[in-house]
């Protein structure tokens, strides 16, 4: 049993979870992850570790209620207990100082990439943030990320905050405007890392991004995760999660991560049906 | 029994199992075995000629005392057998059920000569099972403590021998397992038609009342280091992670929505409980009036199947490229699968999978083939037929072909010594590697194998790791 020291909403439907589990953050490194079940019959999901403190021992995670797990977890206040919680697992980012290093995260990726660039910050990066969202409350972290970042640059789908677009538009602005990029880390829905991708590749930046695959085990047990890079499979919990942008195939990993749309469908609605139903009866109580 | 004469006793007939109906069990996962009762296991008992020198327990990788627990059985002594059997093996309930005897213990017994030979495993579940429904668990005798420590590293079948072993001589035992439940391939791999978890969980249970303290939800490696084990105060460390890396067939098509991995697919549903969806939260793809192409003879293709049936499949096959003689899997399992009907497809090697526009798999091409002459292993090798390609619809595939090693102890331990398969390499008599105090058994040394045999190095292992402990 993991406990939940602290959780509080950053955005609409986006916590950050405030987690006990020294040894896991103790160990992990900027780009790993943990896998936890939340209570018994429930199923393991991967999430980036966003943050540590080793003199508190815990690990802060961000989660953005999609399916029923996260929308339940979001039900979760300081106090509660997560049942698992494993880790560090998967492969630390790759850092180093590579001059001018640009990391990217579209909505709540931008919690995966926020660890990486504190880690590049830390490296001797001159380290610029590029934290997108579809409107003004969905930018997460910007804050956390004016403190150890040298530029950073909030954008929107609907112009409500920052720059007026996607987080491809202001790259390019950025490449075009002459700022020498040597790196570039993108975390965030697949169409985005994609055309994160595309943005770069005519100009042979080197781009790294996380992928997020349904996963089971996290260890490499069971293979579900397996993704094609360089047109080789790899299992993304132990040869990743980060790959090279440039060499993924975006369209096999989207349409994998569509296995079990029914399925999610169905658990969310039942989730939901549930939930109302235990709220109006909570309601009705008080009545 | 002594008044019975051998001429007596080789006439009585091997005892049947009794089982659940075929049609039946092939919609619910109950166990399909359901075990002696005490007249038959009585019976089977009385056939054992009680020979002066017992061959069968030369079969036993863990040597069992099987004359003298059959004997205990002839009187009716069911708890006394239990322990006998326990001196040696500390989970009979499970040994009695996943072994394959009929190449151990079974294949050595002098009436298997002219008839059928002793029902030595079935014997073996009665008594256990008749030791955990009579509430008559008894723990053995546990040695003054020695104040050593020692931590295992998985709680699969060779890390939990190795626990009850070790924690007799007086050690004390902490084992890690990375997943949330303890158990290891008895858990994730094998069904719950073949090996109740309930089982697997009482028989974790009476390793807990010895004092083995269990620990989930710890990937060693990731965790803590075997390193860091050794410096938090382990005196030794006996790596038991299993194979757990799945092979694939590395053919095109292999990633279309609906191929699994045998190990994803049978995790989903033992583990996770997929076949409680939505009651249980994690999925498994649904097959219910669907096509399932299972690849592979072995054990776990079979189960595979049988899962895939009872799942509500339509028709679901086994795509093998030899023919059926050259399967590995028991022919109790292959006999099972046939009455349960799953259809063989032998003879047959995939070439590619097909799939929809959305990237669900929809067909496999196969290619069939003839057995030409004996390969390295001995079996005939399948030779491919000519243009005699055809195209299997099917709606869901598993590949069940094999594990190779996990990575993460290797790239985490970079002392030890593996061979070009990821396997440890340990001295064949000790099961020790090159790693001072670091003892490694089971599928992570030799590849996929069964569990006795994990069983067999993990107690090997104990031995070894005890001899250690005293001199260090």
């Amino acid at each position: 049993m993991y406990k939940i020291i602290n959780a509080d909403f950053l955005a609409d439907n986006i916590k950050r979870f405030v987690i006990e589990a020294p040894k896991i953050a103790a160990k992990r490194k900027a780009g790993q992850f943990v896998i936890i079940r939340l209570k018994d019959g429930g199923e393991r999901i991967p999430l980036t570790i966003a943050d540590s403190d080793i003199t508190n021992g815990t690990i802060t995670i961000i989660v953005q209620g999609i399916g029923k797990t996260t929308k339940e977890l979001n039900t979760f206040v300081a106090g509660d207990f997560i049942l698992d919680v494993v880790g560090p697992l998967g492969k630390a980012s790759h850092i180093e100082n590579f001059g001018t290093a640009v990391s990217i995260g579209g909505g709540v990726g931008t919690a995966i990439a926020y660890p990486t660039a504190v880690a590049l910050k830390n490296a001797g990066n001159h380290t610029i943030a590029i934290i997108g969202g579809r409107t003004k409350d969905l930018v997460i972290l910007e804050d956390e990320l004016r403190q150890v970042c040298n530029e950073v640059y909030p954008t929107t789908d609907d112009g409500s905050y920052g720059f007026h677009g996607f987080v491809t538009q202001k790259l390019k602005e950025l490449i075009d405007n002459g700022t020498k990029i040597d790196f570039v880390l993108a975390i965030g829905p697949i169409p985005m890392m994609k055309a994160v991708a595309e943005t770069t590749r005519p100009y042979g930046i080197k781009t790294v991004v996380s992928l997020n695959p349904v996963m089971v085990d996290g260890t490499g047990m069971c293979g579900g995760c397996r993704a094609i890079v360089d047109n080789k499979t790899v299992f993304v919990c132990v040869d990743g999660p980060e790959f090279d942008a440039h060499l993924v195939d975006f369209q096999t990993l989207e349409r994998r991560n569509k296995t079990y749309r029914e399925h999610e469908t169905e658990s969310l609605h039942n989730y939901l049906c549930h939930f109302d139903k235990a709220f109006d009866e909570g309601l009705l109580s008080k009545i | 029994m002594a008044d019975l004469s051998k001429k007596e006793r080789m006439k009585i007939p091997r005892q049947p199992m009794p089982e659940q109906d075929g049609f039946e069990r092939s919609k619910n996962f109950k166990e399909v075995n359901l075990g002696f009762t005490e007249e038959l296991a009585k019976m089977e008992a009385l056939r054992c000629l009680q020979c002066p020198k017992p061959v069968c327990i030369e079969g036993c990788p863990v040597e069992v005392k099987i004359k003298d627990f059959i004997t205990l059985v002839a009187a009716g002594d069911y708890l006394g057998a239990a322990s006998k059997i326990k001196e040696d093996n500390m989970l009979p309930a499970i040994c009695g059920r996943v072994c394959p005897q009929e190449e151990q213990c079974e294949a050595q017994c002098v009436v298997g000569i002219k008839g059928e030979s002793i029902a030595i495993g079935r014997l073996e579940r009665f008594v256990a099972d008749f030791e955990r429904e009579h509430g008559g668990l008894r723990n053995p005798e546990i040695k003054t403590k020695t104040g050593k420590k020692v931590a295992i590293i998985g709680s699969g079948p060779s890390g939990l021998s190795c626990a009850g072993d070790l924690i007799q001589m007086g050690h004390d035992v902490t084992v890690f397992e990375a997943l949330h439940e303890l158990g290891g391939v008895l858990i994730y791999g094998i069904p719950e038609f073949r090996l109740p978890k309930d089982i697997v969980k009482t028989e974790i249970e009476s390793l807990k009342q010895l004092g083995v303290d269990f620990q989930t939800n710890a990937v060693i490696g990731f965790t803590d280091t075997i390193d860091e084990l050794m410096q938090n105060g382990y005196d030794a460390v006996f790596i038991a992670v299993g194979a757990g890396l799945p092979y694939f067939l590395n053919i095109e098509g292999e990633n279309l929505n609906g191929v699994y991995s045998s190990n994803e697919f049978l995790t989903r549903v033992n583990l996770m409980k997929a076949y409680k969806f939505p009651d249980y939260d994690t999925p498994v793809f649904n097959v219910k009036d669907k096509n399932v192409a299972v690849f592979g003879g072995g054990n776990t293709a079979m189960d595979a199947v049988r899962t895939s049936k009872r799942l509500g499949a339509k028709n679901a096959y086994i795509v093998y490229r030899r023919s059926d003689i050259e399967m590995p899997a028991r022919k109790e399992e292959i006999h099972h699968a046939k009455e349960e009907g799953i259809e063989f497809i032998l003879l047959s090697n995939p070439l590619k999978f097909i799939g929809d526009a959305q990237g669900w798999l929809t067909g496999v091409e196969l290619l069939k083939m003839e057995l030409g002459e004996p390969d390295s292993s001995g079996r005939r090798k399948p030779v491919p037929v000519e243009n005699s390609n055809y195209i299997l619809d099917i709606d869901m595939a598993v590949i069940a072909i094999g594990n190779g090693s996990n990575p993460i102890i290797q790239q985490t331990t970079p002392e030890l010594q593996f061979n070009k398969w990821g396997n440890i390499l340990v001295n064949d008599e000790t099961m020790a590697t090159s790693k001072k105090g670091v003892f490694a058994g089971g599928d992570i040394v030799t590849g996929g194998a069964t569990v006795i045999l994990a069983m067999g190095a993990g107690r090997k292992a104990a031995k070894a790791i005890n001899d250690y402990l005293i001199q260090n």
